[in-house]
């Protein structure tokens, strides 16, 4: 139907707009917390985009994503309703979990949003589940579990890993280095920056990957959904990446040291987005084409912060519902 | 009617699940050797194959979680800890993500799993392989917890369990694993929630949970020997555990005897113990006494188990003591 230039191009289009919608919504929501609209612990993702865009466009719409505590933009690139997101965070029956969820607990099961959870790591053998369960099924369907470094500090990482390469299980372990587990960077916290070794060690193949450059991302992303899909088991992928902002809130955190700010200094050059808008650009891209997303985009999310700021608060009369599901 | 033993009623019920649902699965520590499930899961993996009856890898967490992930995606698995105490190492994803699960999500992810653990104790086995952990689960809500005591209950329950679109917490006790009793061949579900009266009276009501409730049958015709009429319930679930028919029972005798062999402080037993006296104050006629295990670890010494676990004697003793 295309001819590879379109097809590349429009994969191009699509990986950036998903990042732009990343980040816009991400700094509307910091806007929002400064403007103390929002009061949900919000995790921003902002400069991480690139490995949410890129592994989920790897993905079909049936495959299923599992997430942590900061998982804006995981549900965003899969595909998740914005508008449900805003609600979600300002608190109202109309968000994606009906306002008893906030920020950290996001899910759009129509788009294979499975659900995110701020316990470390948690969703880890969550997601090797979901694949347990396609693998006896035999559905085709692969699970990514998405979390950080600090996760991969937990016993259930280790315990996960080693479960779902015994049992060949169609899963992607994508972990997000971006150096920091809230305050405590990765070398206060382990001997060795080899997060990826982990791979080796429970018997699968472990890929390190430039966590900002989305090509590089999808494309590593594409091979293990592929190797994941031919039954021949899980992949590790490690992204390396860094937090602009803060472990929680929208501040830049400048205040804690030189270390901090080196590090900004040395990243913030390594945006994802001026890195992918350049390569659109070399393909022959109009510049002209990237005006009229962002005014799309930003459309879409003040629509949503509308819809979201219209939407009724939950009625304390419903504070009991949903403790046990259908039948309990 | 046909007569199986307790383990055999529950390898039945397992059975005859994995056959009428292609969703439902086994996984766990010790699933295929029948040292660590005696006869409950007996050849389960020949009958089924080792795709649907998994014996995992040492690692309860992960293993149960996966359960949990599964059961999202659309599974009815029953993940096995052939020993309580081995299963704290899965509190996270039994608390913080089973149980919470249908209600952060405003009741769009419901987790059907069964969590099938097994109480062990006696034999001097000591503090680590011997604990009714019970408790600890029934604070959480979300969770259901079942306890049963006889071989029709262990079948029933881990049907309904099954078929339960929440997370069920399936106790059963190991010291129950012999006793036989009348099991129907097809399948049926004994309803969580609901507790039975296994012997009506009028004297004083004796509430009991899993391996108290079979040793208060020893206890209750004792005590109808000296001529006390005691009424009988057998909790079943403990979480929700049968209000309306303790509530009725104890309306009509006005005494009450909790035995659950788990810790006196802050179990279920104290559960029911201060939901009755909040809702049934003055029909009470004396106070409520607990027949429960001592706030200790137990002990492995022979000597000391004895004096630490209970039996039919703590039962008549309370008993008597509720009525003078």
């Amino acid at each position: 139907m295309y001819d590879d230039r379109t097809w590349a191009m429009e994969l191009l289009t699509g990986l950036y707009r998903t990042m732009l919608l990343i980040r816009l919504t991400e700094e509307r929501i910091a806007a929002l917390i400064e403007a103390k609209e929002i009061k949900t612990p919000c995790h921003l993702c902002i400069g991480q985009e690139a490995i949410a865009a890129g592994v989920c466009a790897a993905l079909d719409g049936q495959d299923s994503i599992w997430g942590g505590h900061r998982s804006h933009g995981h549900y965003l690139a899969k595909g998740g309703d914005l508008n449900g997101l805003l609600a979600e965070i300002l608190g109202k029956t109309t968000g994606c979990s009906t306002g008893r969820g906030g920020s950290m607990h996001l899910i759009d099961t129509a788009v294979g949003v499975m659900g995110t959870v701020p316990l470390v790591g948690a969703t880890i053998p969550l997601a090797a589940g979901a694949a347990w369960a396609s693998k006896l099924r035999g559905d085709g369907r692969v699970a990514v579990a998405f979390f950080g470094d600090g996760a991969t500090e937990e016993g259930h990482f280790h315990e996960s890993l080693n479960l779902a390469s015994l049992y060949r299980l169609p899963v992607l372990f994508v972990c997000e280095n971006n150096f920091y587990s809230t305050h405590m960077p990765l070398a206060e916290r382990r001997p060795k920056d080899n997060i990826v070794q982990s791979a080796d060690l429970h018997g699968m193949p472990g890929v390190r990957v430039d966590g900002n450059d989305v090509m590089e991302v999808y494309e590593s992303a594409r091979a293990a959904v592929k190797r994941a899909r031919d039954g021949q088991g899980p992949t590790l992928l490690e992204c390396r990446t860094y937090r602009w902002r803060g472990h929680v809130g929208p501040a830049w955190d400048l205040d804690v040291g030189e270390q901090r700010r080196r590090e900004l200094e040395e990243w913030l050059p390594k945006d994802p987005l001026p890195r992918l808008r350049r390569r659109i650009v070399e393909a022959g891209g109009r510049l002209d084409e990237f005006d009229t997303m962002e005014q799309e985009v930003r459309a879409d999310i003040e629509a949503a912060v509308r819809f979201a700021r219209d939407s009724p608060t939950p009625d304390p009369s419903e504070l009991l519902q949903h403790v046990y599901g259908p039948r309990g | 009617m046909r007569q199986l033993t307790y383990a055999q009623a529950i390898r039945e019920a397992h059975a005859q699940l994995l056959r009428e649902d292609s969703r439902v699965f086994i996984c766990g520590q010790g699933v295929w050797n029948p040292w660590y499930a005696g006869k409950s899961l007996l050849d389960l993996d020949k009958e089924f194959g080792r795709d649907r009856v998994l014996d995992c890898p040492v690692s309860e967490n992960a293993t149960t979680a996966a359960g949990i992930g599964a059961a999202i995606a659309g599974m009815r698995p029953i993940v096995f800890h052939a020993r309580m105490d081995f299963m704290l190492l899965a509190v996270d994803p039994i608390i913080n993500q089973a149980a919470n699960w249908s209600y952060l999500f405003g009741g769009q992810g419901s987790v059907p799993i069964v969590i099938r653990c097994v109480i062990n104790r006696g034999g001097e086995q000591g503090a680590q392989h011997s604990q009714a952990l019970h408790g600890l689960f029934t604070h959480v809500p979300g969770l259901k917890v079942v306890m049963p005591s006889t071989p029709y209950d262990a079948k029933g329950l881990l049907i309904a369990s099954v078929r339960d679109r929440n997370p069920v917490l399936y106790i059963d006790d190991r010291w129950l694993y012999d006793d036989s009793g009348d099991v129907p061949e097809e399948t049926y579900e004994v309803p969580i929630g609901k507790a039975a009266v296994r012997r009506q009276g009028k004297d004083v009501t004796l509430a009991a949970t899993s391996f108290m409730a079979a040793e208060a049958i020893q206890a209750v015709e004792t005590l109808a020997g000296l001529g006390v009429d005691v009424e009988l319930i057998d909790l079943r679930t403990v979480k929700p555990w049968d209000r309306d028919l303790v509530f009725s029972s104890v309306g009509k005798t006005g005494r009450l005897v909790i035995a659950d062999a788990a810790w006196h402080s802050g179990g279920v037993a104290a559960d029911v113990a201060a939901t009755v006296t909040g809702e049934l104050f003055h029909a009470l006629k004396a106070p409520i006494l607990r027949v429960c295990l001592p706030d200790a670890p137990a002990p492995t010494s022979a000597v000391l188990e004895r004096a630490y676990f209970i039996g039919p004697g703590d039962i008549v003793a309370a008993v008597q003591k509720v009525l003078h």
